[in-house]
């Protein structure tokens, strides 16, 4: 039936691309939530008013934040080759994509992270540093735990974004749905290959969104 | 138990220092109900927040149970806030928590092994009368049942003292009284020492035993609950007295009562912390040949007993009654015969 409908595409490419695509969404997905989460926590906490407030680490934490969230995705690709090619050994194919997606989309996720993290009630704070907490029982039991809906959501949201990164980096040589619907479809002016990725990664879209709502959901007992 | 010498503190912001405490002293005694009364701004917030170092003092000393909270370096600071139970005005619950795992959490901190944990918050959860609510999360509560997981989670640790921010302040009038109840349950029977802040003389008059008043970050009157009641000196405290007695004496209701009862004997019984004379009006109509009809009047119950004044009147043979005023007399009630002021 795919024969019919899409002549040009064969199935096994079709899979491969797939399998690339799902590759880079979930390692830089687990990996933008790691160092994001680290951000985020290090903006909220070295922020006014908070745990380790300070003003020069807020600073710098922030200003990271800001430059690496300004660059164009495709221009942060380019940047991070050198570095990329250090870490990986190479600049092709899906592994290679990781290190842009990760840094491309932590600081996006770490301004995620402070907005859920600012939500969380300052009265159970208090009530936790009154019950003679440390930093990590807080950090860990307190604003992780009672922010976990929003960080979900946050993380729903970033993931989305890096599976529109994923097709990007497709485009410069990084195997996946996008650089499938790029060489194989546009370049050859083959159209239903174009077609038939837009349909799987709207899919893979949908089904992130699905999860994400539905644990965020499970988690909220407020 | 609780010492507080010269205690301060000041918020400096672009414009101005504003004193929230200001050089405050306080002696509270082990086992005792302790209420600060103040309204909003009267700095009762920090200076119970000084307490256990939410705030830090800008100057002057803390000493719980010979211990100088003031001096600690912040690791003890934490050891030390175990065993000083908090409770909030806005409960401060982990909504993520079930309540035995709320209950649990202050336990968490002091590193109690997980079947002592379980031992304990089921302890608990029925000494505030929560049972089978242990599953349940904070949002399934009514407030009542959120300041009873409050309370709970504050003794977890078996606490010496209990600090309560406006325990009361965000609940129903029937609700405050079953926490109230609960508050006195919990200080006669673990024999806690309690520090509460209100704004409500209701929440002093029911439960304390010893009440200070603040205005502008300084304790203006202090004494037993009873003496404040009775002999309120400052402006601020009248109001506050005013709040749960009303006044009679200056809603002109005594000329009104002498002008509408001519015949008899007119009298004023005070009741100071009365236990034993509550009965007096039925006792003095037994044993007497004498009518009284009440006229006007406020009793109320403190920690010390019943506090109030009453307006009756006497009607009989004028002999009975000098007999029964004498009777009256050699009870601990005071009376003042045809009252004039």
């Amino acid at each position: 039936m795919i024969n019919q409908f899409f002549p040009n595409v064969t199935m096994e490419d079709l899979v491969t691309a797939t399998n690339e695509t799902l590759y880079m969404t979930l390692i830089s997905v687990a990996g933008t939530f790691i160092l994001g989460l680290l951000l985020g926590l290090l903006l909220y906490l070295s922020g006014p008013g908070g745990l380790w407030q300070n003003k020069i680490l807020n600073w710098i934490t922030a200003s990271v934040v800001n430059i690496f969230r300004a660059i164009p995705f495709i221009i942060l690709i380019l940047l991070l080759f050198p570095f990329t090619d250090f870490l990986i050994g190479t600049i092709r194919g899906p592994k290679a994509a990781l290190p842009a997606l990760i840094i491309g989309g932590a600081p996006f996720y770490a301004r995620l992270v402070e907005i859920a993290l600012k939500e969380v009630d300052k009265g159970v704070i208090e009530a936790a540093k009154s019950m003679g907490s440390k930093s990590s029982t807080l950090i860990f039991k307190v604003l992780l735990p009672e922010s976990m809906p929003a960080l979900i959501s946050g993380i729903t949201v970033t993931a989305i974004a890096l599976i529109g990164y994923t097709a990007v980096a497709g485009a410069i040589g990084a195997g996946g749905l996008g650089d499938f619907a790029y060489f194989y479809g546009f370049q050859r002016s083959d159209f239903d290959v174009v077609f038939i990725c837009t349909i799987l990664i709207v899919i893979i879209v949908f089904i992130f969104q699905f999860i994400g709502d539905f644990v965020s959901r499970k988690l909220d007992k407020r | 138990m609780i010492s507080i010498k010269g205690l301060s503190k000041v918020f400096r912001t672009k414009h101005q220092d504003v004193r929230a405490v200001d050089d405050l002293s306080l002696q509270i005694k082990k086992g005792e109900i302790y209420g600060v009364i103040g309204y909003s701004g009267a700095g009762k917030s920090t200076f119970i927040r000084l307490l256990n170092r939410l705030e830090d003092p800008t100057d002057g000393k803390v000493t719980i149970d010979d211990q100088e909270l003031t001096s600690l370096n912040k690791g003890k600071l934490r050891e030390a806030r175990q065993e000083i139970g908090m409770i909030f005005q806005h409960f401060n619950l982990l909504w993520s928590r079930t309540v035995h795992d709320n209950i649990a959490f202050p336990l968490e901190i002091a590193g109690v092994p997980k079947s002592e944990r379980t031992k304990r918050v089921n302890e608990l959860v029925d000494l505030v009368g929560l049972s089978g609510r242990g599953n349940s999360y904070p949002s399934q509560l009514s407030g009542g049942q959120k300041q009873r997981v409050g309370i709970a989670r504050a003794l977890a640790n078996k606490p010496k003292v209990l600090l309560c921010d406006e325990a009361t302040s965000a609940l129903d009038p029937e609700t405050t009284d079953s926490i109230l109840d609960l508050l006195v349950d919990i200080n006669e029977k673990l024999g806690l020492t309690i520090v509460l802040i209100t704004h409500e003389m209701h929440v002093i008059r029911k439960i304390c035993h010893q009440v200070a008043v603040m205005e502008q970050g300084k304790i203006v009157e202090q004494g037993d609950v009873l003496d404040v009641f009775l002999y309120p000196k400052e402006q601020v405290t009248k109001k506050f007295v005013d709040q749960v007695m009303g006044d009679p004496e200056r809603e002109h209701s005594l000329q009104l009562i002498k002008d509408t009862y001519k015949t008899g004997e007119i009298l004023r019984l005070h009741f100071v912390g009365e236990s034993t004379n509550q009965a007096l009006i039925s006792e003095v109509s037994r044993k007497f040949v004498v009518d009284v009809n009440i006229l006007h009047g406020k009793i109320t119950q403190t920690q010390k007993g019943a506090y109030g004044t009453m307006f009756v009147q006497f009607l009989g043979d004028k002999e009975e009654i000098t007999r029964a005023i004498e009777y009256i007399q050699s009870t601990s009630v005071e009376v003042e015969v045809s009252p004039d002021d």
